[in-house]
This record gives structure tokens, sequence and C-alpha cells, in this order.
């Protein structure tokens, strides 16, 4: 297959003119560790986005950095860290996930697929993050839309609107992204041993609390050990931060919320940050290539109940709650449909939506990876597709039959 | 400012009273307003430098009675123009010769309070004020909190994506949204976001759709995240020599970490327009003044107070109090959220500007504002969100004067250029709506102003929602989509031809 591998943004917008004039549809790859997210791109040439890459501007005392979409998360977090600073999105290192080596995942990539790490409940998802873009439309105009700034309302919230489009709209070449600054002290509490229906009640209770947690996830013995996290027992676990000397005392009002449900247990130092690293990337349910992998946005109240309720009809199901409960990951042993028929209608009745982020080619091809959306929003996102994107010759056929646009 | 609107479609004006019986066949008897002498309180909003009436205004109660309206317009070929409380400083919700106002003042209900989900299902036309006071008793609040919070609605909210003065820490409207009921312009009623679980499927239109100023739909129905009330919380007033050594104290604050729940800044008027206005003990002789509100965890609050202590001295404070009680916050914020009226008590009229600037250059800009106010021979009090950059420099003018209005929004205009040359924004918070619309070249150019107005295509391809709002020229759908860049020749003669 043709490759092209512009070096600016004038030369790249030179590309998609043409394949725009011919109908050439376009595959776009930046770090190559998400191919296998979405459905396989039908496309008569590659569009190779990597020499975006690299730190254009860091401006640590405005908290925002500039930087060309191929930039491996990696380099930009050791910028970042050199500063005290980080991305309070905490994005995944999701390469692993589709068999891919850790750490080659790019800033641009997380993005497009607008994945957030355990921190998004209280720090915002990836798209929060974007706070200005440059790209390259369908058509092969370059355009920008945000600014450098977070408090800005004027026009359109485009940036918005790239991160999670799975580059179906435009091709980036610029992000200005909002960093945070990093807390003195991080400490994690482990309430051990609670079963999935006391876990999801205890992190309601505890994410409506004054205690600020920076972040809570329940781990299922199995998956506890298999994350292996210190403690290794199922465990809801709570991550807070800030200034050392105010850490004990938020173990201590932990305490007292929650009673004599559990003892309150310390993870701290290196252990508490790997165990963040650990269910960020979902380590708990890899490698386990023959599972398909499911990502549920549900209600967090209702997270472990739907879980424990999808493990007694789906026999060998490996899950654990993010986000409260606000975010289900399962591992599902092989089955014709993925358990989609199982899962969708249950996920649904809550409100919620599933996303089949693993599965085999076979699979995907019968079961749309991302929840198809009623006519009248398919019938939108079309449109909206077509005005950035007229002759869809963008990653076309990556969302399914979701977003399907002209073709 | 030579303000041009649409120009006005004659034919639809010439059917005004058939439209009026349309609308009153779709909506009950109370719901349609045209007599002339009741469209008088629809003919501005918070900009009232401009007015016009509209055809007619209807305020429906219900999704179908909205549905029904658009439906109808787009039929008809009619314009609409949405409004909430009002309340918009642009001029967003400024009425049409030939459009119709839609008020969503009926739609004034709280649908649901989830507290086990920390969420709260309201109706657009809901008080943002009435959010929290709906929950507070129960340990929550919804923390976006403009200043206009008794008045302001929840939709008109996530129309211009309104902040407040504690947005640096909570974030600003798109950042509390989960979910939301909208009605396009042919009828179609969808529902964008997660419904009450985090990021919902598809395109991010719950993001697009918050802060686009009326221009893409109807909304009905919001979702928002409430937050639990913090534990603990503590504030400091500090006054400065200099705007610079202020400008400074910010930017060693959040260097060190510390994300308080606001920073305001006020300059030297608009200190000694607040103590004269309502006496809250603000150093008069100060440049500038800080208040620095801290909350969260009852023992993070207290360390942090004498972090920030310790910072607001090194960076130079002349003075310093710090709160011992609740009371006394509360009086340190009166004087900041008394402002606009202070300001009101020693001008006959001012504009209310609203750029935002990288921090560093506060005092840059702080010097330019001063430069200009000599040059327009205009006073000028500045408040700020310091934290987040956004400036709201107020412009004392006397409408009586003839050409001081002129004088007023040029002198405006020449702060928000200054604000993007310095890399910054036009607005934060207050929209673009007409106010800012001829200003959008300045940070546009037209590629980058057509794939906007492409976005609007998709939504509304006749144009009818909110039209002469946001965007300076006016294109029509088909000739954006012939609009091309290269003028047709393809560049890069040497790249390989598919």
């Amino acid at each position: 297959m043709e490759r092209f591998q512009p070096t600016s943004a004038e030369r790249l917008a030179g590309v998609i003119e043409r394949a725009h004039a011919a109908g050439t549809r376009l595959h776009l790859v930046g770090g190559g560790t998400k191919a296998g997210f979405g459905h396989p791109v039908v496309a008569d040439a590659v569009l190779d986005l990597s020499a975006f890459s690299g730190i254009e501007r860091y401006e640590p005392a405005e908290q925002v950095i500039t930087l060309g979409p191929a930039t491996p998360l990696a380099t930009v977090q050791a910028a970042l860290a050199e500063e005290g600073q980080r991305l309070a999105f905490d994005p995944p290192d999701i390469g692993p996930v589709f068999g891919e080596a850790p750490g080659l995942g790019t800033v641009g990539g997380a993005i497009a697929a607008n994945l957030s790490g355990p921190g998004r409940p209280r720090a915002g998802a990836a798209r929060d993050h974007l706070l200005g873009v440059e790209a390259v439309t369908g058509r092969g105009e370059i355009f920008k839309a945000g600014g450098r700034v977070v408090k800005n309302v004027t026009g359109y919230d485009l940036p918005k609107l790239m991160a999670g489009s799975f580059g179906t709209l435009a091709a980036m070449t610029r992000l200005t992204l909002r960093v945070a600054g990093r807390a003195p002290a991080t400490v994690t509490a482990a309430l051990l041993d609670l079963d999935p229906a006391a876990a999801g009640r205890l992190m309601q209770r505890i994410s409506g609390s004054a205690l600020e947690p920076l972040a809570i996830a329940y781990l299922p013995a199995e998956v506890a050990v298999r994350t292996r996290h210190p403690l290794a027992a199922a465990a809801v676990l709570v991550r807070f931060d800030g200034p050392s000397v105010a850490l004990d005392e938020r173990l201590a009002d932990l305490q007292t919320l929650v009673g004599d449900i559990a003892p309150v247990e310390a993870i701290d130092g290196p252990d508490s940050d790997e165990t963040w690293v650990a269910i960020r990337d979902i380590a708990g349910l890899l490698p386990d290539g023959a599972r398909a992998l499911w990502r549920l946005s549900v209600p967090p109240a209702a997270g472990c109940s739907l879980a424990a309720d999808l493990a007694t009809s789906i026999p060998g199901l490996r899950w654990f709650a993010d986000w409260a409960g606000g975010r289900l990951w399962l591992a599902v042993p092989p089955l014709a449909d993925a358990g989609a028929a199982i899962i969708r209608p249950r996920v649904q009745a809550l409100g919620g939506h599933a996303t089949l982020v693993r599965a085999p080619a076979a699979i995907k091809a019968q079961v749309p990876a991302f929840e198809p959306p009623p006519a009248g929003l398919a019938a939108l996102e079309a449109r909206i597709r077509a005005a950035f994107d007229p002759a869809g010759i963008l990653n076309p056929g990556i969302l399914g039959s979701g977003i399907s646009g002209p073709n | 400012m030579a303000l041009i609107m649409p120009a006005a479609d004659k034919a639809v004006m010439g059917e005004r009273a058939a439209l009026v019986a349309e609308l009153g066949r779709l909506l009950p008897a109370d719901a349609v307003i045209s007599a002339a002498s009741a469209l008088g309180p629809y003919e501005c909003d918070a900009l009232t430098a401009y007015v016009q009436r509209p055809l007619a205004v209807v305020l429906p109660r219900t999704t179908a009675e909205v549905s029904a309206v658009l439906a109808l317009c787009h039929r008809r070929k009619v314009k609409v123009v949405p409004r909430g409380a009002g309340t918009s400083l642009s001029g967003g919700a400024l009425p049409l010769e030939d459009g119709i106002v839609l008020s969503l003042a009926r739609f004034n209900r709280i649908l649901d309070i989830d507290l086990a989900n920390r969420c709260l299902t309201a109706q657009p036309g809901v008080t943002n004020l009435a959010l929290t006071k709906a929950v507070e008793a129960d340990g929550f609040f919804y923390a976006p909190d403009p200043s206009s919070q008794i008045a302001c609605t929840i939709g008109g909210n996530v129309a211009e994506n309104s902040g407040g003065v504690h947005c640096l820490k909570y974030g600003l409207t798109t950042h509390n949204l989960l979910g939301l009921e909208m009605v396009l312009i042919d009828g179609t009623v969808i529902r964008l976001g997660g419904g009450k679980a985090l990021d919902g499927p598809g395109y991010d239109l719950l993001g697009v759709i918050t802060g686009s100023e009326g221009l893409l739909g109807v909304v009905t129905e919001v979702t928002v995240r409430l937050t639990p009330k913090p534990q603990g919380i503590g504030a400091l007033l500090a006054g400065f020599d200099t705007v610079e050594a202020a400008g400074a104290a910010v930017g060693a604050i959040i260097g060190a970490g510390i994300v308080p729940g606001g920073i305001e800044m006020m300059d030297s008027l608009a200190i000694n327009a607040a103590e004269d206005f309502c006496h809250p003990g603000y150093p008069r002789e100060a440049a500038a003044l800080l208040i620095v509100e801290l909350d969260g965890p009852a023992g993070e609050v207290e360390a942090q107070m004498d972090e920030v202590a310790a910072l607001l001295n090194a960076a130079g404070a002349r003075s310093l109090r710090r709160t011992r009680d609740d009371a006394e916050r509360l009086g340190f914020w009166a004087g900041r959220k008394s402002a606009f009226p202070a300001v009101g008590r020693i001008s006959p009229d001012y504009l209310c500007m609203d750029g935002t600037i990288p921090r560093a250059r506060l005092s840059e800009i702080l010097t330019k504002i001063a430069e200009l106010s000599a040059h327009y021979g205009l006073r000028c009090a500045n408040v700020f969100h310091a934290g987040d950059g956004n400036l709201h420099p107020l412009i004392l003018y006397d409408a009586n004067i003839p050409g001081e209005l002129d004088k007023a929004e040029a002198f405006g205009a020449d702060i928000l250029r200054a604000c993007v040359a310095v890399g910054g924004v036009l607005t934060g918070e207050h929209g673009v709506g007409i106010e800012k619309r001829d200003l959008m070249g300045e940070m546009f150019d037209e590629t980058d102003l057509a794939v906007q107005q492409r976005l609007k295509c998709a939504f509304d391809p006749a144009g009818l929602l909110n039209p002469g709002k946001v965007f300076p020229v006016l294109h029509r759908c088909a000739e954006l989509g012939r609009l091309h860049v290269s003028g047709g020749k393809l560049r890069f003669p040497e790249l390989p031809r598919f």
C-alpha cells in the first residue's frame, strides 16, 4: 500500500487535497499502537503522521504545552515531570491491550481516542485538556481552533469535537494541552475483602463526601491478584493527594466515614503509584489475548451491581471498576458475539453505553465496536462528518456503522 | 460600532399575522406574545445598548411544543432567537426584526435529583443558583457560579459555557455537564452526552453545543454533575504596591502546585469604588488587591493557607489578612461581588469586557489598558479572575454624551485586540454574541471561520437559528461547501497524484 509521510502541515494539506479530489481513502497513523481500536480502516493508502512530533513550546508557569500529536506520551510525561507537572487526565498506555509493546503510545492517539485514566471523574477527560488544535480537514485545508488559555468561549469548541473523533474529521498537526501541578504527596487507602455490592455502595459514599479523592476503583479478588497490587485481595482503592501533613488526616477521616465496614490500610510510596498505573493500563485483565475486552460507561452507583450481574450470566467473566463504578472493564471468555447480546441491553437499560475495545476480527465484523446511535443523532453525526470530510477519505470504516459518513 | 444585522426578510415580515396565527394553533393562548406593547421586555438582553423588537415571542412549556415551533419556523423560513433569562453581556439574545424569540422561561422545573450518582436533571429555565439551593441541604452544590447566578439560567449557562469565580478549581459549565436533550431546527429531538454516565458515545457533541450561543439547537433538558461541599474553606486578602507584584504572586501560588478555589484581582479604581460602595475594608492605597480562596479537606486548607500566606509575603504583599471565620470570608468577597454596581455608581454607564490572556502577560496588558484609557479619555476599572487570566475591564462612559458609546466600544475592541496579540482570546466566558462578532477576524482566518460555519450548516443548513451572532460574515451553506483555500490550484506539484 502506498505510504505518505508529509513533513509539514502544508505538505499534509497537499496530500489530503489530492486524496479528496481523487477519492483516495487514507489510513491515518501516528504511533500505530491503536490499530486494533474500533473497526479496521478500509484505505487505499497510509498517511503516516509521525513527522508531527516534538514539544514545540512548554510554558510551565502558564501550565500549557504545545506539541506535535505524534510526540510519545512517555516523552511528554518526562518533560512535565522535570517541572513537577503532569497530564491530569492520565492517559492509559493502551498499546499492550492490542499486543503492542508498552510505552509507544502518542499524545495524539490518546486525544483522538479520548482516553483518560483513573483521575477522570475529578480532573476531566482527555477532551477537557485539549485547549487548542491545528489540523487539516478532509478537503485539505489547514485550520486552527481554540487557543492557549483555559477560559475561552471564542467560537465553537472544535477541540472537543476533535477529541474522540478517531481521525475521521481532520488530521491533527499541533495540539495545545493544559497541564497540572503535581501535589507534594500521594497515598492510597485500601479497604479489603469487600464484595461488589458493598464496594459499590461504599464508593458512592466516598465520592459524595468532602474527602476529595483523586481516584476510586474496585478490584475483585482475582483481578486484584493479577493487578499485583501489594495487598492482593478484593479491595476498594482510594487515592488521595495533597500536602503530606494533611494526608494522615484524610486517612483518618476516611476511616470515620467507612466505620467498621473495613479497616483502612495505607499503601504509599512507589507501591501506591504502581497500583494506579496498573489500574490505568488495565493490567489486571492482560494479556489474555483470547478474551474480548469491553469498556462500559454507566451511572457510577449502578456499576458494581451490573458487573456482578453480568458475571453470573457470563461464566468466567473477569472485571474491575474504575471511576467509582462509572467505568467498568470486562474481559469476556470466548463467545460468538463477545457477550454483546447480554452486555449491551443491560448497559442501555441503565442509560450507559458499551465499547467493544478488543475482539477477534470475525467478531468485530458482526458486533459494532461503538454503541450505534439512534437515527436522528446518526444523521446529524453523518452531516458533521461530511462538513469536515465530504469525500469520506479520512479513516473510513474505523467507527463501523456508528458514524459511517457518506461512504 | 456600526452593527449590521442580517437584512430582514420582507416576505417573512409580510406574513407575520399568518405566522402568529399558526403559532397560536401550536401553543396555548398565553404562550404567544405578539402585541407590540408586550414585546418590550424582550427587545434586548443585558447588553442594553442594542434593542430590537421581534416579530413575536413564544413561551413553550414542553419539548414537544419546542419541536413543533421549530419545525414550523423551519418550514416557513422564520429566524429563531432562543432566550434564557436575558442576562447575556454580549447580546446573544438580541432579537431580529424578522424573527421570533423562543423563551425557555417556562422550562422552570428540576426533574430529578440523584445524589447516589451525584447528578441533577433540570429544565433549561431553572436558575443557576436554584440548582445549588436544591441540593445544599444534602451537602452538595453545582460548581460553576457566574456572578449573575441569581438570575441566569442553566440553559443560558450551557449556551455560553459560563464560568464564575470558582472555575479555576471546579471547571466551567462544559466540565460539569453529563447530558442534554435538545431540539434541532427541523424539530428532531436528540439526546447528547452520557446521561448519568461520564463520556457519552460518538462525537463529543455535548462539548460542541456547550458555548455555541444558541446557533445549533434549542436545549430542553440539562443533566449536571453535583459536587460535595468542601469540608473547609478560607480566604486571604493581600494588597500590593504594583500590579506586577500581584501578578507574580498569582504565578507563585499556581507554580507551587496549589489549586485555589479562586484567585481574584482588583485594581486601584475598582478597589476604591468597592470601598465607597460597601466598605469591605480593602486597602485603598494598594495598586492591586488579591483575594485567594482555598477550599477542600480541612487539614489541607489549613496547610495551604500557611503556604499561600508565605508566598504572598514573599511576593511583596504590603497588607495581608486571613479569614478566621466564614463571616469574614464573605466580607472579603462583598466588595468583589459588588464591583459592577460599585462602578455603576461612579459612572452613568459602563461596558464590561471579557478577554483572557496568559497569566504572565498581565502587567503588560494593564499597561496597555492604561495607555488606551489616556488615549480615549475614558476611565477603566479592572477586575480579573486572575488565576485563569480572565480579565473584566469595565470601561466607564456616559451614553448621553454624543459619541461616547462609540469611543467606549473602540476602546474595548482595542483591549481585546491586545489580548489576542499576547496569545489570549476575545472572550473567556461572556460569549461572542454581537458584541465581539466583528473582531473574530483578529483570532481566526477565513478558513478557520469557514470550518466553524460548516459545522453550523450540519445543524442548521438554512441558517435560521440566531443568525447575525458570532460570525462576522454570513455565508450560505452551499457557498461554504464550494469555498476552497487554494482557489482550485493544487499545491506542491511535485507530490504524487493519486
